[in-house]
């Protein structure tokens, strides 16, 4: 217990010094997080246009995609800027900053979490929240707290598994640098095709999201839930049990520190 | 005390070739060819002793430090550090070291010093006491009083070593571990480090272990030299051993090299 | 002349080095690709009436689009350019008898050709095969076809000169790597690289078309399936040609003025 408490307090600081770092820039800070707001606002005004021309997609209306893009676009923020340090692991691995890293008494993975604190995702957070809003005004969802409950664990599931998929791309670092572009399809190119609900793409799809990475359950059946068109209560819970996937991400993550013991770096 | 006992470490490295006809047959075939870099090493330090390693580059210096740090595993052999065996408890076994990468800093870049150690402090888990007698220990012996507020990017070279090192010692290692540390340094502060050093092998006992090609540090500081080469342990001895010849001990140690051919 | 082939030779075979990135680049794109053209294939099933070009051609334009992704994304710009912009080894370079437009020019070229040539083939071999019209469709006409590759040349040779402005830029004002990025994605949404131009809405694609942006990858994915009848062809090629011209003279009198601010300042 003392153990859990002492490793939080120490992320804390690393949070504290990542930010006391970043304030040194605050003009940088805005540029960039202006700059990233732009990459993810025109991802929205494809959509908008697209919406402009089509009423609807597969059954779900403007507001109903609205509500799609902003979790899933918010659980992606969150998840940079927390994992952030996974996501850039090939530049700890390439510098040998992870000699590093396992020459200090603590946890790896505390170590490579508190390494980098991102807050420049907060343009995107903002857009998250403003396209939210936008998407419950628009839209005839009745809200009542199992629906704002299945929200909540949306965002909380949808971070998890971003974070995996960090976590599992760091562990590919240790094995080689080169070809781990493919991630990308499953980090970017989630939250860009997940904009729309995944029923969109198809069966295949659909069964490929629920049991191979969950993004099914984060997104398209709570997602269901929440806009009425099912009602079974297991929905809610659904993104909790996405949370499962931080195992075999955390699994590969130990396999990848192990191999990079045995072979140097 | 550390102890190594015919350790063996290999790699595997892929070759790439150069020109144009190459790059696009390795398109499609890798070769890969079997690095030995440790080859029966064996050698046992006592506590605070100051030992300088030296080899060539490639030698297998560097594969050395990392076992004994706990970073690297070993193929084969015994390796045991007071006690511990460094690559099988990690996080017990790194507690009780300090590392100093002369090219690495492991200073927070863009906020005071000071902040950077706070952070160690945490990290290792030390004492407010034990803190406090630390830090004042090193900053009146490494003269930091001005530069604690200073961010590291701002220090000059020497100036940031100076931090660098105090801060690889603010746990009280038993053993200390310094790759290249006055590499870059003018005169006078590496006459300053080398002096901090000394003294703290004097009044803790830390057991110093060398790798560097500056000889003048190895002069200054240490006492017995082991000399690696092509993965091999050549030479193990003291620094007289060597000077026996006479002429600088630049010039001794080519004639080493040559001597053993590496 | 032959300095600049060299730089492209080197540049070129640096890029052929890395199989690995290769191959996950192209299952990448691939992946990408295909997802893309599903979201499209929903749009269809809402409202088949509303798309302004046939389904296959939308495909083909998707299929393109990856396969020549090296040729036309803005934000591949190199790095170490910046970099030596930024800590002033630019002047090392000024010191040495080369024109330091036309070396970066050439060097922007082979990067993106040899990055383009390891992937545009699998891609373009893996699309045709795909059932229609989820595929790749064969050229609308032999014509169309060497319009095509005449206007995929002057799409990159207009993406480069482009490229080249920013780098001018970044001589007088220093951005940060995140306002790059976002100023990249504009261009890239204003070019056709989010969704295909016939797709926004009528008024707003004619203002697109007049921008150089619309000269990049727009004319030549279009022009392949047939999208444009001949007048908005010959107008879309005239239109490239002047940006050309245009971003390219503008590019060299900022390297110009930036020559003479590093030699009369000293970087």
């Amino acid at each position: 217990m003392k153990k859990i408490y002492r490793s939080i307090r120490l992320y804390t600081h690393y949070v504290s010094i990542n930010i006391r770092s970043m304030m040194q820039y605050k003009t940088s800070f805005f540029l960039t997080a202006i700059g990233q707001f732009l990459v993810s606002f025109t991802a929205f005004l494809g959509m908008f246009f697209m919406f402009e021309r089509f009423s609807n997609v597969e059954g779900f209306t403007y507001s109903e995609v609205l509500l799609c893009f902003s979790i899933m676009l918010l659980d992606f923020s969150l998840a940079e800027t927390f994992a952030r340090g996974f996501d850039t692991f090939s530049d700890m691995v390439r510098h040998g900053e992870f000699d590093r890293v396992l020459v200090r008494p603590q946890n790896e993975i505390i170590q490579v979490l508190g390494s980098k604190f991102e807050l420049t995702r907060i343009g995107r957070m903002i857009q998250s929240i403003a396209m939210f809003a936008y998407g419950i005004s628009k839209s005839q969802i009745a809200w009542n707290f199992p629906k704002i409950l299945t929200v909540v664990f949306m965002l909380i599931g949808g971070t998890a598994v971003f974070s995996a998929l960090f976590v599992i791309y760091a562990s590919l670092c240790f094995f080689t640098l080169d070809g781990l572009e493919f991630i990308n399809v499953f980090t970017d190119g989630a939250r860009e095709f997940g904009k729309y609900p995944i029923g969109i793409y198809g069966e295949k799809m659909l069964r490929f999201a629920t049991f191979f990475i969950p993004y099914a359950l984060i997104q398209y059946y709570p997602l269901l839930y929440v806009l009425g068109h099912r009602s079974d209560t297991i929905l809610i819970f659904l993104p909790l049990l996405a949370c499962w996937f931080l195992i075999p991400a955390l699994l590969l993550w130990k396999f990848g520190v192990r191999h990079y013991k045995s072979s140097g770096s | 005390m550390i102890t190594m006992e015919h350790v063996c470490k290999s790699y595997k490295i892929a070759k790439r070739n150069a020109g144009f006809g190459e790059a696009c047959k390795a398109l499609f075939h890798r070769k890969y060819e079997v690095i030995h870099a440790l080859h029966d090493v064996t050698f046992t330090i006592g506590d605070g002793e100051m030992v300088g390693y030296i080899g060539p580059n490639g030698a297998g210096k560097s594969s050395t430090i990392k076992i004994l740090s706990g970073i690297l595993t070993p193929d084969s052999g015994t390796v045991l550090v007071d006690g511990r065996i460094p690559y099988k408890n990690r996080i017990e076994h790194v507690r009780e070291i300090g590392v100093v990468f002369g090219q690495r800093s492991q200073l927070w870049w863009d906020v005071p010093v000071i902040d950077s150690f706070e952070l160690l402090k945490d990290i290792y888990s030390i004492s407010d006491f034990g803190y406090k007698q630390s830090l004042e220990e090193l900053t009146a012996l490494l003269n930091l009083s001005e530069l604690l507020r200073s961010p590291a990017r701002q220090l000059s070279l020497g100036q940031r070593m100076r931090c660098e090192i105090a801060a690889s010692l603010l746990h009280r290692p038993r053993i200390l571990f310094l790759d290249e540390p006055t590499i870059g340094l003018d005169a006078v502060s590496k006459l300053a480090v080398q002096d901090f050093i000394l003294q703290q092998n004097k009044s803790h006992g830390t057991t110093v272990i060398l790798t560097t090609h500056d000889m003048q540090d190895i002069e200054a500081l240490t006492s017995r030299i082991i000399l690696i080469g092509k993965g091999q342990i050549l030479m193990d001895g003291t620094l007289d051993d060597i000077k026996k010849g006479g002429g600088s001990i630049d010039e001794t140690v080519a004639q080493l090299y040559r001597t053993y051919d590496i | 002349m032959k300095k600049y082939l060299s730089f492209f030779r080197l540049r070129f075979t640096m890029g052929l080095q890395y199989r690995a990135a290769a191959f996950a680049g192209i299952v990448t794109q691939f992946a990408w690709g295909f997802m893309e053209i599903m979201v499209f294939r929903a749009f269809y099933h809402a409202d088949a009436a509303a798309f302004p070009m046939s389904f296959s051609a939308t495909a083909s334009y998707l299929w393109l689009q990856q396969a020549f992704l090296a040729f036309f994304a803005a934000w591949m710009m190199e790095n170490e350019i910046f970099d030596s912009i930024v800590n002033g080894n630019i002047a090392y370079e000024l010191c040495r008898p080369i024109n330091i437009y036309n070396m970066w020019y050439s060097r922007s070229i082979a990067n993106r050709l040899s990055r383009a040539v390891l992937r545009c083939f699998p891609i373009l071999i893996v699309a045709a095969f795909l059932p229609q019209p989820y595929g790749i469709e064969t050229p609308a006409s032999l014509l169309h076809f060497i319009l095509f590759l005449i206007t995929l040349a002057l799409g990159l040779a207009v993406t480069v000169s482009f490229c080249m402005m920013i780098y001018m830029l970044t001589f007088f004002t220093i951005s940060p790597q995140g306002l790059r990025m976002g100023f990249t994605s504009t261009v890239e949404f204003f070019a056709g690289a989010v969704i295909p131009l016939p797709f926004f809405p009528e008024k707003i694609q004619k203002i697109l078309e007049l921008l150089p942006f619309a000269s990049m990858q727009n004319v030549a994915l279009r022009i392949y399936s047939g999208s444009m009848g001949n007048s908005e062809m010959q107008k879309a090629i005239l239109l490239q040609v002047f940006w050309l011209i245009a971003v390219t003279i503008a590019g060299k009198l900022l390297c110009r003025l930036a020559e003479k601010r590093i030699t009369v300042q000293g970087g």
